[in-house]
């Protein structure tokens, strides 16, 4: 079938405004996007830029604003969007140029959540033991590729870009709810704070958003009641 | 319109930050480091990794790593380096634990241990039956090691340049003096002064048409250090996997056998009960490839098709979404195919290079048939060959190899550059790379025809498939690598159209072009020369191992004239001696 992609381009530097190209390209109904995406820069016009690795939806690289919606580029297929599909980069980040943005502002807010386990003490000579229902609690969490695509659909973000966002509160919830993890007081007061999770309005676009699935807002959620009671 | 590169200074660089190179680094706290990165660390292929790391923790069964060690060398078929394979299996063990201690999500059995499942060519008692070796998170393992060892970096606050493409190796005075780099944001040259080096730059399985390897995987580091004149060790060993999603390659984990899927041909036939009666779809992964082949060329795939079933059924939904949730996912998403209810269509695809940049036990690398070290210049993860997997990895063993071998590598470059002084750098450092990149941006000039990257890549994705995968004769190979070198010369008409400096991908490409025509040369002259067949080098004219010629390692040299030369050099064998592979 014949897909008219609309993208929206624009070099920092260079363009003032950001405008649309046009591309016509021959795809079948199960090509991912990133087919398409690579049809243009393979056989079009190799000027356009985007970040991919993966192809299949687990490095993180592609999100992008997809008819509208945050996704993966490498894990939305022609047959769900038509004929007419319109790309733009993520909102709330700068564009550095086409669907490049800058991510820097985004991993610094990763860091400041301290993602990584913090437990005293010696190890024991083997593995620490954690039951099956333990490690539940913080399964879904710990999916999180770090793509941003929750955090760029969550209009609080837009409003106000100290909110640590989404995918920071993800990170943090993966170590709360962990079992071997003894930071707990520190990471819920870290997220307590003015720029922390109580700027999240349950919108829900992020969970929306997630294209490994995570519930998101029920995490955020989560996290908000063991402020509130004061332990996890 | 050269402008001059901006020069860095740091004891020691690591080239990479997947499994290898992160867990390199972590060894290396307290140095002065800078960890250099194509990618952004998290986005590294080390992420994609589904089925699991095997150690013989024996959490459901009895198991040693006496036992995973005959396993990889008979999995290897006797191409392994024993005093490695003793190495990797004694201390995968302790690796799995160390990763449990800094936070690594694990799956867990009733008793809170870490859950192991069983996995291709891992047996109990030295081949009497599979065996739970393969410790797991879901089948997300590699996410798990990659943001466990990311997370560690940040703990220690470790020096990233993300989004930096190396491009060239410097030495002077037969020393390693650092690396020249392409900042990809902003087109930069950048010169890293270095005592030492570490590649952990992965594997380059984008050389084939069908690939479960990411984009970026264009064999980079190799190429780097070919042309500075480090040989290539074994590079005509190339693993397909046999359960790529049928057109796409992507990779269904080897995890979804080991809890019980079977593989059926197109009249349902579970056809690896003919070819390997004991291990059934648990064989090594050459095997079945080559059994999947087999049934393809005699009309046994489905309608007529080139691919079969793999059949997850009877496993049930529990197991399906709790054990192998991704590959569900990637299922349902791409095929539009519930695996709870219908049978999926693999075919085999590319997955990993056993070759790569020769090292000793302790990522140093090695030079020639005598093992001679070249001071400051280290190699770990996909792109080194200690050889550990010889002429081919079981599974689960390369998450094992990279974090192994990159603790190593690190603890050895930290004494390394403890000892030494800066080597002097050459003059002109980043002239080489300069001139590269003007001449893809600017074009020959010659007046020829002027080529794109995209086509020339195509092509020859396509002709390593078609000539260069899991059949293989001496006339196809011979074409094939007239083939490569003729997309070389077209290489060097190559233009980039993108004029810009700014995340110039085009050129990025068209660089990783160049690596990949390197890679895919010596991957094919290799496997001409070799006149046997063992693991994943399987030649149809010569289909017997042959120990008695060719039980010793490919070291492949780039020549001045640009042609390859080949030299060999022994295998390392210790506790056990080659023997007929059977399963
Ligand atoms: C789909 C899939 C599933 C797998 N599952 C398993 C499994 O279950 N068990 C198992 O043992 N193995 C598995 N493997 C194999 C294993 O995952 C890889 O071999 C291993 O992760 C490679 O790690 P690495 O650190 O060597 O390289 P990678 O993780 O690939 O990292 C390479 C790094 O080098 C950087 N780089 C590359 N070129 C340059 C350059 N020019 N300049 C700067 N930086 C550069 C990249 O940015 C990246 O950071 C799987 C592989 C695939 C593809
Ligand atoms: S390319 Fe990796 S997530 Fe899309």
């Amino acid at each position: 079938m014949k897909i008219t992609l609309r993208v929206k381009r624009f070099e920092a530097g260079r363009d003032r405004e950001p405008y649309w190209a046009e591309y016509e390209v021959e795809a079948e109904p199960t090509d991912r996007v990133l087919d398409l995406l690579h049809a243009v820069k393979w056989h079009q016009d190799s000027t356009l830029a985007f970040r991919r690795s993966c192809g299949h939806g687990v490095c993180g690289s592609d999100a992008m604003l997809i008819n509208g919606r945050n996704r993966l580029a490498c894990k939305v297929l022609v047959k769900e969007l038509g004929a007419r599909i319109t790309i733009e980069p993520m909102r709330g980040f700068s564009v550095v140029r086409d669907l490049i943005v800058e991510m820097e502002g985004f991993f610094a807010k990763y860091r400041s959540v301290q993602p990584y386990l913090i437990a005293d003490g010696e190890p024991p000579a083997n593995e620490r033991l954690q039951s099956p229902e333990q490690r539940a609690k913080f399964d879904d969490t710990t999916k999180c590729i770090l793509c941003g695509a929750c955090t760029t659909s969550c209009p609080s973000f837009w409003s106000n870009p100290d909110y640590v966002g989404p995918a920071a509160i993800v990170n943090a919830h993966r170590f709360l709810f962990d079992s071997r993890d003894q930071a707990a007081e520190e990471r819920l007061a870290l997220l307590g704070d003015r720029d922390g999770v109580w700027r999240c309005r349950t919108i829900y676009n992020c969970t929306e958003a997630c294209p490994r699935g995570i519930e998101v807002t029920r995490a955020i959620g989560e996290v908000k009641k063991a402020i509130l009671l004061g332990r996890r | 319109m050269a402008e001059s590169p901006i020069y860095h200074k740091h004891e020691a660089v690591i080239v990479g930050a997947g499994g290898a190179g992160l867990m390199a680094a972590g060894n290396l706290v307290g140095r002065d480091v800078a960890v250099l990165s194509k990618l952004y660390p998290i986005r590294s292929h080390t992420g994609a990794a589904q089925g699991g790391i095997g150690a013989a923790l024996g959490n459901h069964e009895e198991d040693h790593w006496e036992w995973h060690m005959f396993d990889t060398v008979k999995g290897g078929d006797y191409l392994v380096d024993q005093d490695a394979a003793e190495i990797l299996t004694r201390e995968a063990v302790e690796t799995v634990y160390e990763l449990e201690h800094w936070g690594l999500p694990f799956s867990r059995t009733p008793e809170g241990k870490i859950a192991q499942r069983r996995f291709g060519g891992h047996t109990r008692g030295e081949g009497k039956g599979p065996v739970r070796r393969s410790c797991y998170a879901a089948d997300r393992t590699g996410h798990m090691i990659l943001q466990t060892l990311y997370q560690q970096s940040i703990k220690h606050g470790m020096r990233f340049f993300d989004e930096y493409l190396v491009v060239d190796l410097l030495m002077e005075g037969g020393r390693t003096a650092g690396v020249v780099a392409l900042s990809i944001a902003d087109g930069q040259l950048h010169v890293f002064h270095a005592k030492a080096v570490l590649f952990a730059t992965g594997g380059y399985g984008r050389v084939y048409q069908t690939t479960s390897n990411a984009h970026a995987l264009t064999g980079d580091g190799m190429a780097v250090v070919l042309r500075a004149g480090v040989p290539l060790e074994d590079m005509e060993f190339f693993q397909f996997h046999p359960t790529g999603i049928y057109k796409m390659g992507i990779l269904i984990t080897e995890g979804a056998r080991g809890e019980g899927g079977k593989l059926l041909n197109g009249r349902g036939e579970r056809f690896m009960e003919k070819y390997a009666p004991t291990m059934l779809d648990l064989a090594p992964r050459d095997i079945i490839s080559r059994c999947i082949a087999q049934e393809l060329r005699e009309g046994r795939g489905v309608d007529g098709k080139r691919y079969v079933h793999l059949d997850l059924r009877h496993l049930g939904r529990d197991v399906i979404e709790s054990k192998l949730p991704d590959i569900t996912d990637f299922v349902r998403t791409y095929l539009g195919i519930d695996p709870i209810e219908e049978l999926i269509p693999v075919q085999p695809t590319a997955h990993y290079a056993m070759g790569g940049i020769p090292t000793d036990v302790l990522g140093r690398v090695v030079v020639d048939e005598k093992n001679t070290v070249l001071p400051g210049l280290y190699a770990a993860g996909e792109c080194a060959c200690v050889s550990v997997h010889g002429a081919n990895r079981l599974g689960t063993n390369s998450l094992v190899d990279i974090l192994v071998f990159g603790r190593r590598s690190g603890r050895d470059m930290a004494r390394y550059v403890a000892e030494s002084e800066f080597p002097a750098l050459p003059p002109q450092p980043a002239e080489q790379a300069e001139a590269r990149i003007a001449r893809l941006r600017e074009g020959s000039g010659g007046g020829g025809r002027e080529e794109s990257a995209a086509v020339v890549r195509e092509e020859l994705q396509q002709e390593l498939m078609e000539k260069a995968s899991v059949f293989r004769t001496a006339n196809n190979l011979v074409q094939a690598l007239d083939r490569v070198r003729e997309l070389q010369q077209r290489y060097q008409q190559v233009r980039v159209q993108d004029r810009s400096r700014v995340f110039n991908t085009d050129l990025v490409e068209a660089l990783e072009l160049g690596f990949l025509l390197d890679t895919a040369e010596v991957t094919v002259a290799g496997a001409l020369a070799r006149q046997e067949s063992r693991g994943a080098h399987f030649r149809e004219d010569f289909p017997q191992r042959d120990d008695q010629n060719w039980l010793k390692h490919t070291l492949a040299y780039r020549t001045a004239g640009g042609g390859v030369e080949l030299k060999y050099k022994p295998v390392t064998i210790t506790r056990f001696q080659p023997k007929e592979r059977k399963y």
